[in-house]
């Protein structure tokens, strides 16, 4: 298991991306599966960086735990910021036309969609949101 | 993300390249909307672009929104896995993809 500590503003995205693939490389993780997951960590570290602690800044920790037996990631996103479920969000609709649709709201969506679960649960001040995703 | 453009009379193709991401995504939707004054045809060209995030769906969208009033917009050679964004997001049906 590996962590990484960081100040939730977009400016450090490279970073916590870097690091995030890093240890998707070192468990041989296909590339394919590497962009969704880099996808998931972006939509949910900016939404951390944009509303966690706005207008302020604070610390967002980043654990990525991998499991070589399964070939599963775990990738665990914690901040102390305001209770925010995004998983209570409804989805858009993506039925709609470019008229019609609004912009954004997309990316908690579009992480549901490419990961195999996601759960959020706030206990003792912080939200913590998980992603898991098959990386055979 | 590097961004290549070719104005020819009303028709503008704007290559790019890498990842469209958060970071990068507020550069392209500048670099467009800069140069789309009475460009009716747009051509982007997806075939060196390796990541697109909410961010650059967002400049899609809000670009597909202007070429719909002056005319039109096509995306091309796109990747397989950049495809399957669109699909899962809808935006294979807004967009116009050869």
């Amino acid at each position: 298991m590996k962590e990484l500590d960081i100040v939730a503003k977009t400016e450090n995205l490279d970073a916590v991306t870097d690091f995030v693939n890093e240890q998707l490389e070192a468990a041989g993780c296909p590339m394919k599966i590497l962009m969704q997951i880099d996808l998931a960590v972006e939509e949910i570290f900016v939404n951390i960086a944009n509303y966690a602690y706005s207008p302020e800044e604070g610390p967002a920790t980043v654990r990525v735990q991998t499991d070589s037996e399964k070939s599963t990631v775990d990738i665990t996103f914690i901040d102390h910021g305001v209770p925010y479920d995004p998983l209570a969000k409804q989805d858009p609709d993506v039925t709609l036309s470019a008229e019609q649709r609004a912009i954004g709201g997309l990316g908690i969506f579009m992480v549901k969609k490419s990961m195999d679960d996601v759960t959020y649960e706030y206990r003792d001040g912080h939200n913590i949101l998980t992603i898991k995703k098959g990386i055979a | 993300m590097t961004v290549n453009k070719n104005l020819k009379a009303d028709a503008l193709s704007v290559a790019v390249e890498g990842r469209i991401d958060t970071t990068t995504a507020p550069e392209l939707e500048k670099e467009i909307k800069d140069s789309l004054g009475g460009v009716k045809k747009l051509v982007l060209d997806f075939e060196k672009v390796e990541y697109i995030s909410s961010a650059g769906l967002r400049v899609l969208l809000s670009t597909q929104k202007i070429m719909n009033k002056q005319g039109e917009m096509k995306l091309i050679n796109v990747s397989s896995d950049i495809m399957e964004i669109f699909e899962v997001t809808g935006f294979s049906d807004i967009l116009t993809i050869a």
